[in-house]
């Protein structure tokens, strides 16, 4: 359609809100797999909200008459070994691994985010201390730091997502005080200080908000992280505890029963983990081209 | 030069501290107890607390930590738990396992991702982009141990083209006399072409698994990096004064592009050091990592204190080592020093 | 350029080495078939049971290097598997055993040698229980339990006679000198690298086996392999076959169970239950189960803790646990059920046996109101990490079942590291948990597990004056050979261990062990670890 060619000069351009849906649906055109990991996200949102109550079995109840039985018409993938329903489990596990990714998501925003602008906008002392912190994380081989956090607080959810947070924290420390510090004499800093804000107000309703979007793009990574991270403490032992259904588990477990032929235990959990963290990384190439064309890689 | 290496050493100093100060507060946090554990399974709780009095485990917090540091500067990692062994001879011995499978894991990424981004910027926004894009992505987005276990499964157990998953070398084989403790190389200096094809065969399956891990990172970098290249004047010139694609894409454009493919080599390399723990336990590699995971599970402190450290002062250097080559291969970022 | 030649010869080397290639064969085929390959999940952390903080790898390293005074005989079982006879004892080390009323003299072989060609005396002898009982930990403690406490017992008669003293009559006081314990170490060897901090050598034997059993390890690389030689001059028994034995560590089960099938590995007794019933049904391997001598895997609650205080709510669990849906998937039926036996059975003068619970809900249900919990309670239900295998299903369907009647639990994963010191807490009020003891009779089982002086494998704190007495009835009717004594009070305390429930007996487990066709000579011992000395391969 031709409204999404360069406006001709003379035609009104459409602004606000409009602009921005124009733009989106350009990028979205341009790049069809972009266009795929959107509509693959809107998928995953829906299987983690409405998942629950459409599962055919109770994701909790064994039976081990139908213990590790192949996909069939009565179950489509098949049963694990305490008979199971593996359907089930994976559709349900998609809220637990969603909630998981957004979850450290937020909280290593609102860590790193709130760190990394306040080190970039004062500078000084914050600076060097922030600095500190994010080298002393960044030398330890993150995953074992991730272990050993895990291991010595016991192994929750809220464990497993605290530890994923403060993995991250260095890179979002990082990006947000290069963004702050860009930002720090802009116009609208100067004119909210001259209203009379207070620096920390500045710092949370002006400068955070703005460094949003460039952040939105790493976030999108870490959520695919946080799932891969979750599933590799499981391996170790160090995951959620049974009989949670949550994709990196049913992964660990399952890849013990691949040698014996009994694929679909860990099959199915894995492939909807890949297409979950796939997405979701796609996606943050997409959000970037909706954000800064300019940063493309 | 010297000076810059001087300053990096002393800025690396705080973080090291810190590291040290955590690992230790860490370790002390996790649930085990090694006085329970040396005692032994019959062990009355007068006999657990009798251990604890002559591991010095019962003191406060503080005279442990001013003990270890002692112990450190004298270059005592302590003891393991699970092995018997002292720390020290522990990681000298598997580190160079870790660095061998880490390194040709790198090699292997580098191999198929450099000619895959190169391919990618020559032809922005056609199908092999989007093929390069997908591939890459999709090796990043499965758990590197799952990926492993696909491996073993697919081409050992199905395909009987991969060697048993028995650690670095088949049990009919010895070690090559120690040199490097790369067992590729030793095997070269000792001239047993045998024992470097035994070596190489096990090595494939991890260093795949590791490749794949890694194809994501520096694909994209070396797309980026030749693309913003490929748009530069100079490129411009040559393509203009008529030499050939070939010429203008490998001579001019991929060596201006490398500078910040090595910085993500770089970051790549110390990311895979600490992320095969899992790589080593699936395949019985007796590296560094599985060490420290086994260790960590035991609530063995010594070794988990050893391992973080060592990677620690590692990363360091590798960084360092990084801006010094930085500055060989980019003159201009040698004048800041 | 040159970047590119070296990219393109490193792709091209890496190729060449997936294509197949015929099995290297290394100088000296015949040695393959001359070596026994093992693999297991983890391995030693000591070669000497005596050494601190030895893990139970470690026993099996000292099995087979080291000798004892005397031994067991073999006797067979139905299924054609040797199993050591418990009432048999056989000279090993010594040649002739002379039993008095309140002593024991050995006179020991006359070419006995060390593996460095020393003889063995009375005095290595004496220096080695000597040890045992002194050390600490473990070993002293399974010295005690057959009454071996003090050095003082241990008389030198003369360069080849030594005689064991009696601290008091006690049936066990035999066996215990033929379990892995009392091993006779060469003291003039070891001696040489005593100190003052460590007066016994423990570093020293940690990883050099000083003694003169039919293997000696002659590689021990921590966490991957061990690697032992025949002693080609052993007199302790008829001479192995097998020269070489590697013990190869292979962390993933899976792994494991490939390397047996492709005939890569020939002998592994530590794969998942699963795969065992499997391969036994696939035919291409041997597999020997065994049922674990004198162990049960059971369910246990804290008795000092409520709710679990009140006899009638352990009983209404002991109706709601799910056993055979536990055998079924928890265990591929490769163990012996220790549940349901039918009412009206007689109690029989054996340990294990069946008690008479069953899997009934309704029951449980009238049981948990009447003891004053009609819509139940929650707790915790822990488990050892260490045998997720078998643990982790067990604790699922339990949990489910307990929900059943009422009884919400969260599961509880601990660490294999830890779960010592959580037991020896004896806090946690309801887990699962397995024991056995290396002395196969009742009454042993029963000290260590229901006596009221409380020791550590008491992990339910049940403390009962009734029990008390019948126990210790038992012990002391073995000990002077009382026949019906003995008979009425075990019969007593089995039948008081099933009415109280302090622990609920689920199965037990089986010795699996799968090897390669042409293996043979797997024996039963008690210790449950590999004897490597009756073993033959082709």
């Amino acid at each position: 359609m031709s409204e999404l060619a360069l406006p001709k000069g003379g035609e009104p351009r459409a602004t606000g809100l409009g602009a921005a849906a124009q733009h989106v649906r350009y990028v979205l055109r341009e790049n069809a797999v972009t266009g795929f990991a959107f509509a693959l996200f809107v998928m995953i949102v829906l299987a983690a909200v409405l998942g629950p109550y459409l599962v055919p079995y109770d994701p909790l109840a064994s039976d081990t008459a139908a213990a590790l039985k192949g996909p069939s018409l009565a179950h489509w993938f098949g049963t694990d070994q305490l008979g199971r329903d593996v359907l089930s489990r994976v559709i349900v596990a998609t809220r637990l691994d969603f909630f998981i990714a957004i979850a450290s998501v937020a909280l290593v925003f609102l860590m790193g985010g709130i760190a990394g602008v306040a080190a970039g906008f004062f500078g000084g002392w914050t600076d060097r201390i922030v600095g500190r912190i994010a080298d002393t994380i960044m030398a330890f081989p993150l995953f074992v730091l991730a272990m050993g956090i895990v291991a010595a607080l016991g192994n929750s959810v809220q464990n497993i997502i605290l530890a994923t947070a403060i993995v991250n924290f260095p890179l979002y420390a990082r990006v947000a005080r290069a963004e702050a510090n860009v930002r720090r004499d802009a116009g609208f800093v100067l004119a909210a200080r001259l209203c009379g804000n207070g620096e920390a107000r500045i710092l949370l309703a002006q400068v955070l908000p703005n460094i949003m979007p460039i952040m939105v793009v790493q976030m999108s990574l870490t959520m695919g992280y946080a799932i891969l991270n979750a599933a590799g403490l499981s391996f170790i032992g160090l995951g959620v505890r049974p009989p949670t259904a949550e994709w990196g588990i049913m992964v660990a477990d399952g890849s013990t029963f691949m040698v014996s032929g009994e694929w679909w235990i860990a099959f199915f959990p894995g492939a909807a983990l890949m297409l979950a963290v796939f997405c979701f990384n796609l996606l943050g190439d997409g959000l970037r081209d909706i954000v800064d064309p300019q940063r493309r890689t | 030069m010297v000076s810059m290496i001087l300053k990096r050493l002393v800025l690396a100093v705080p973080s090291l501290i810190g590291v040290v100060i955590v690992t230790f507060l860490l370790t002390r946090a996790l649930p085990g107890d090694p006085a329970a554990y040396f005692a032994g399974p019959a062990a009355t709780k007068e006999a657990v607390e009798q251990v604890r009095v002559k591991l010095g485990l019962d003191k406060p917090l503080l005279v442990q930590f001013v003990h270890y540091v002692g112990d450190l500067s004298r270059g005592d990692l302590g003891a393991s738990l699970t092995t018997g062994q002292p720390v020290a001879i522990e990681i000298r011995t598997r580190l160079p396992a870790s660095a061998e499978l880490t390194l040709l894991g790198l090699i292997l990424a580098v191999a198929a991702a450099v000619p895959l981004g190169i391919a990618a910027a020559i032809r922005p926004g056609s199908i092999i982009d989007h093929a390069c894009r997908i591939v890459t992505t999709a090796g990043v987005s499965l758990p590197v141990f799952f990926t492993g276990l696909i491996l073993v499964y697919v081409f050992y157990y199905l395909l009987g083209l991969a060697p048993a998953p028995l650690g670095r070398l088949d049990v009919f084989f010895s070690p090559p006399p120690q040199v490097t403790g790369f067992y590729l190389i030793d095997s070269l200096i000792a001239r047993d072409g045998e024992l470097f094809m035994a070596s190489l065969k096990q090595l494939v399956l991890p260093a795949l698994t590791l490749a794949i891990f890694s194809l994501a990172p520096i694909a994209r970098m070396t797309r980026a990096s030749m693309l913003a290249v490929l748009s530069s004047d100079f490129v411009r010139t040559a393509r203009a004064s008529g030499l050939s694609g070939f010429t203008v894409v490998v001579t001019y454009a991929f060596r201006n592009a490398m500078l910040p493919v090595v910085t993500t080599l770089g970051m790549v390399f110390s990311f895979l050091l600490g992320a095969n723990v899992l790589v080593e336990k699936v395949f019985a590699w007796p590296g560094i990592g599985s060490f420290a995971v086994e260790a960590l599970i035991a609530s063995d402190f010594a070794p988990v204190q050893g391992f973080v450290l060592t990677m620690a002062v590692m990363y360091v250097m590798l960084n360092l080592a990084i801006d010094i080559l930085y500055g060989i291969i980019d003159p201009r970022l040698r004048l800041e020093a | 350029m040159k970047r590119r030649e070296f990219l393109g010869s490193m792709t091209a080397l890496a190729a060449g080495s997936v294509l197949p290639m015929p099995a290297i064969v290394p100088a000296g085929a015949q040695s393959r078939q001359e070596t026994l390959l093992i693999v297991s999940e983890s391995g030693p952390n000591n070669l000497d049971i005596h050494g601190v903080g030895t893990n139970v790898p470690g026993y099996e390293a000292s099995w087979n290097c080291y000798d004892r005074l005397i031994s067991h005989e073999m006797k067979t079982l139905p299924n054609g598997t040797p199993y050591y006879d418990r009432d048999k004892l056989k000279p090993e080390l010594a040649e002739d055993m002379n039993v008095g009323d309140m002593s024991v003299t050995f006179k020991l072989k006359k070419n006995a040698t060390f593996h460095d060609g020393t003889a063995v005396t009375a005095k290595d002898v004496k220096w080695s229980l000597d040890r045992a009982v002194t050390v600490g930990g473990f070993p002293t403690f399974q010295m005690g339990a057959g009454s071996l406490e003090k050095p003082e017992q241990f008389v030198v008669v003369d360069d080849r006679t030594i005689r064991v003293d009696f601290l008091r009559k006690d049936r066990l006081t035999l066996p215990d000198l033929a379990v892995i314990v009392p091993c006779v170490l060469n003291s003039a060897l070891v001696q040489k690298h005593v100190t003052e901090q460590d007066p016994w050598g423990l570093e020293f034997t940690k990883q050099n086996t000083a003694g003169g059993g039919a293997y000696r390890v002659v590689k021990w690389s921590a966490g991957t392999e061990v690697v032992y030689e025949r002693n080609e001059d052993w007199k302790g028994g008829p001479l192995p076959k097998i020269k070489r034995i590697i013990w190869r560590m292979v962390p993933s089960s899976g792994n494991r169970r490939a390397l047996l099938e492709r005939g890569d590995a020939d002998i592994s007794y530590d794969l998942p239950n699963k795969d065992f019933a499997e391969l036994r049904d696939a035919g291409k391997l041997t597999i020997v189960s065994t049922p674990y001598s004198n162990g049960i895997q059971y369910i246990g609650m804290n008795v000092k803790s409520p709710p679990f205080d009140n006899p009638k709510v352990r009983q209404a669990v002991a109706y709601a646990i799910p056993y055979q849906k536990i055998m079924d998937a928890a265990l591929y039926g490769l163990a012996k059920p220790l549940y349901g036996a039918p009412a009206g059975t007689p109690t029989e003068t054996a340990w294990p046996q069946p008690h008479g619970y069953t899997t009934n809900i309704a029951k449980a249900k009238a049981l948990l109101a009447e003891a004053g919990y009609p819509n139940g309670f929650e707790t915790t239900l822990s488990f050892d990490l260490g045998f997720a295998g078998v643990n982790e299903p067990i604790c699922v369907l339990t949990q489910e079942s307990l929900a059943q009647i009422g009884i919400k639990t969260t599961i509880n994963k601990i660490p294999g590291a830890n779960w010592r010191t959580e037991l020896t807490k004896k806090t946690m009020p309801l887990y699962t948990n397995v024991f056995s003891g290396w002395l196969d009779y009742p009454e042993y089982f029963f000290i260590w597990c229901y006596h009221g002086k409380n020791s550590i494998f008491n992990t339910m704190s049940y403390q009962s004056k009734p029990m008390d007495a019948l126990i210790e009835g038992a012990s002391a009717a073995a000990a002077i050979g009382e026949q019906a004594t003995y008979d009425k009070d075990v019969k007593g305390f089995v039948d008081l261990a099933f009415a109280d429930m302090p622990r609920i007996p689920l199965y037990q487990p089986y010795v699996n062990v799968a090897m390669q066709k042409n293996i043979t000579g797997y024996q039963y011992w008690f210790h449950r670890r590999l004897d490597y000395r009756a073993l033959v391969k082709g």
